[in-house]
């Protein structure tokens, strides 16, 4: 079992509008993996995050990082996190050099240069270290964020949609330096829009929408679900019932015997497709057309959305 | 009681040189302009109108009035810095990172009006200097001349802090100074002995908080107060702790700083 690094407990929150953005959160998030945090825009992501970063007062509830209370031992919890914010926020007139150190100071870290001058090679900022940061391009900024963020050494990461506004190249490369900061020991917590990157990049994934997890899960059970493909059969005459000749697909009947649907896994060695058509002919069974239907993690996501949605509604 | 054993001094030490550097990069507005404004005071009441009036309690009208010029630059400088140092991440979001790292309050504020203050008893210094150079200044009372400079530096420093959480707007931020603190200045003896004002008027101006810090400070000089340096001291202390208290506050709920 892989221990927890921050475990989240009956948490929620009302902002004093009386909107509740968190209704009973619960989550541990393990030691060293990458956890996708998966949400439509006002989901309460945001919330979450600054809730556990000291930004924003639970209403109730608690959470440890890396077994510190954050309110209680604020200072020992909030010096193993770095959070890099949703929003660009810098101060434009300061170099690189000067606010990546400032961080590190601010965290109580001691200076040191070497660890600096590292997190910004790393993030290819080296060569803009003395440059003010209004001079800096959005995706320079962002990095810059985060060279802020791993200034004072953090072992859990939060990464508020890090992509948002990149373009596909800077994508790729922030997905590298995810993967890296991981195999580095770091905890990385991040949201997105994006399911493909959820997908590409995360260990596990969660699904919040209005205030409430819906759903956890590891990448690879998701994927395993998402792996059924579906093809169907529309014939032209309907049928009472499954011949026992094409038992051996375990097919089933719908639109009232119209159509015969074949469930089978893509990832596996044999499809059966193949072969199905072939009896299928044998059995002199016409059919007047053919199509097949991969469920993806965007449709499950849709459909999780919008049930909870007219649930609620 | 861990938090006040475990100092964050590399936390606070990092604020303070922040500040300090920035007010190093915007010389020209937070030394020179006051520098030269002090001068200009100078031209004006020091030469041509104070070569015309009298000597007060015996000591020269251009001598006379320093203290006081120091105090309505150190009044309006400490409350610029103490405010715009903590509104500016607010403004522009980089608070974030003040709010997410392990620091107190206490430590948040120590810094912050550390620097603030820090800056305005420079340029009260620089402004005694300038002075010096214009016309003849006596200091009978050194320690208590420091002392009272860095109360009230911290003391208006503090009140900047709680305007510059307070604050929504740039405007606001202005204001306060601009309505209250110039006029309370002007009207509390920084450029005459309130004895000088007809009978209704001086009593009224013993309700005005500044007339106290501002004799305080020029009895340090001259030894010429209009009330009892005890009294001053005792109302500066009193500002000074009032203004402790509506920070602990802020900070305790989280007053505009967090959600
Ligand atoms: N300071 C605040 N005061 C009041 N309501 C707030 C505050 N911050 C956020 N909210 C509300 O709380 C809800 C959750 O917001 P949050 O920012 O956590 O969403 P999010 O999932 O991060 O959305 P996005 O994907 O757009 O960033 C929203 O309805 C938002 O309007
Ligand atoms: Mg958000």
């Amino acid at each position: 079992m892989t221990p927890i690094v921050v475990s989240i407990k009956d948490l929620t929150k009302t902002y004093a509008s009386g909107l509740q953005a968190l209704k009973t959160i619960n989550l541990d998030i393990r030691k060293g993996e990458i956890f996708a945090l998966l949400g439509p825009n006002g989901a309460g992501k945001t919330t979450l995050i600054s809730i556990i970063c000291g930004i924003v007062t639970p209403s109730s509830g608690e959470v440890y990082a890396d077994g510190h209370e954050i309110r209680r031992d604020y200072r020992l919890a909030r010096s193993k996190i770095g959070l890099v914010p949703q929003e660009l926020t810098t101060d434009r007139f300061e170099t690189v050099w000067a606010t990546t150190t400032f961080s590190r100071g601010l965290f109580g870290k001691k200076p040191n240069k070497d660890y600096v001058e590292r997190v910004l090679r790393d993030l290819t900022l080296w060569d803009k270290r003395n440059a003010q940061l209004q001079t800096l391009s959005g995706g320079m900024k962002r990095r810059v964020m985060i060279a802020k963020a791993l200034s004072h050494e953090p072992t859990i990461l939060f990464l508020d949609e890090p992509t948002a506004g990149v373009d596909v190249e800077l994508r790729r490369d922030m997905w590298e330096l995810v993967r890296r900061l991981r195999d580095n020991g770091v905890t990385i917590i991040l949201t997105t829009h994006y399911i493909d990157e959820a997908e590409e990049m995360a260990d596990r994934i969660g699904v919040i929408n209005r205030g409430e997890l819906i759903l956890v899960e590891d990448k690879a059970k998701l994927i395993k679900k998402l792996g059924k493909k579906q093809m169907t059969l529309v014939l032209q005459e309907p049928m009472a019932k499954i011949p026992p000749e094409l038992g051996e697909w375990h097919l089933s009947l719908n639109d009232g015997g119209h159509e015969l649907v074949y469930t089978f896994d893509t990832n596996a060695e044999r499809t059966g497709v193949p072969s199905l058509l072939r009896r299928v002919a044998d059995l002199g069974i016409h059919f007047r057309d053919l199509n097949t239907e991969q469920s993806s993690l965007e449709d499950i996501f849709v459909s999780l959305v919008s049930d909870r949605g007219k649930a609620a509604a | 009681m861990s938090e006040w054993i475990a100092f964050n001094r590399h936390s606070i030490w990092a604020i303070y040189k922040f500040e300090m550097a920035r007010a190093w990069r915007t010389l020209t507005q937070s030394i020179v302009t006051p520098v030269i404004t002090t001068s200009l005071y100078f031209v004006v009441f020091g030469s041509a109108i104070g070569s015309r009036m009298k000597e007060i309690d015996g000591v020269p009208y251009g001598a006379f009035i320093v203290p006081g010029l120091i105090m309505l630059s150190l009044f309006t400088q400490s409350i610029f810095n103490g405010s715009f140092g903590i509104y500016f991440p607010k403004f522009v979001g980089t608070i974030y990172e003040l709010l997410s790292a392990p620091i107190s309050y206490l430590e948040i504020v120590i810094a912050y009006v550390g620097a603030a203050a820090t800056k305005s008893i420079i340029l009260g210094l620089l402004i005694l200097i300038t002075a010096s150079f214009f016309v003849p200044i006596k200091i009978l009372h050194p320690g208590f001349m420091i002392a009272f400079l860095v109360l009230i530096a911290t003391t208006f420093s503090l009140f900047g802090f709680i305007l510059g959480v307070w604050a929504q707007g740039f405007e606001q931020l202005q204001m306060i100074p601009m309505l209250i603190i110039t006029p309370l200045t002007f009207l509390g003896g920084s450029f005459y002995s309130i004895d000088m004002l007809p009978a209704p008027w001086r009593t009224i101006a013993l309700f005005n908080p500044v007339v106290y810090l501002i004799s305080g400070f020029r009895w340090s000089f001259y030894e010429t107060a209009d009330v009892a340096v005890e009294i001053s001291l005792a109302a500066t202390l009193g500002f000074f702790l009032a203004c402790l208290l509506v920070v602990s506050w802020i900070f305790k709920t989280g007053y505009r700083l967090k959600s």
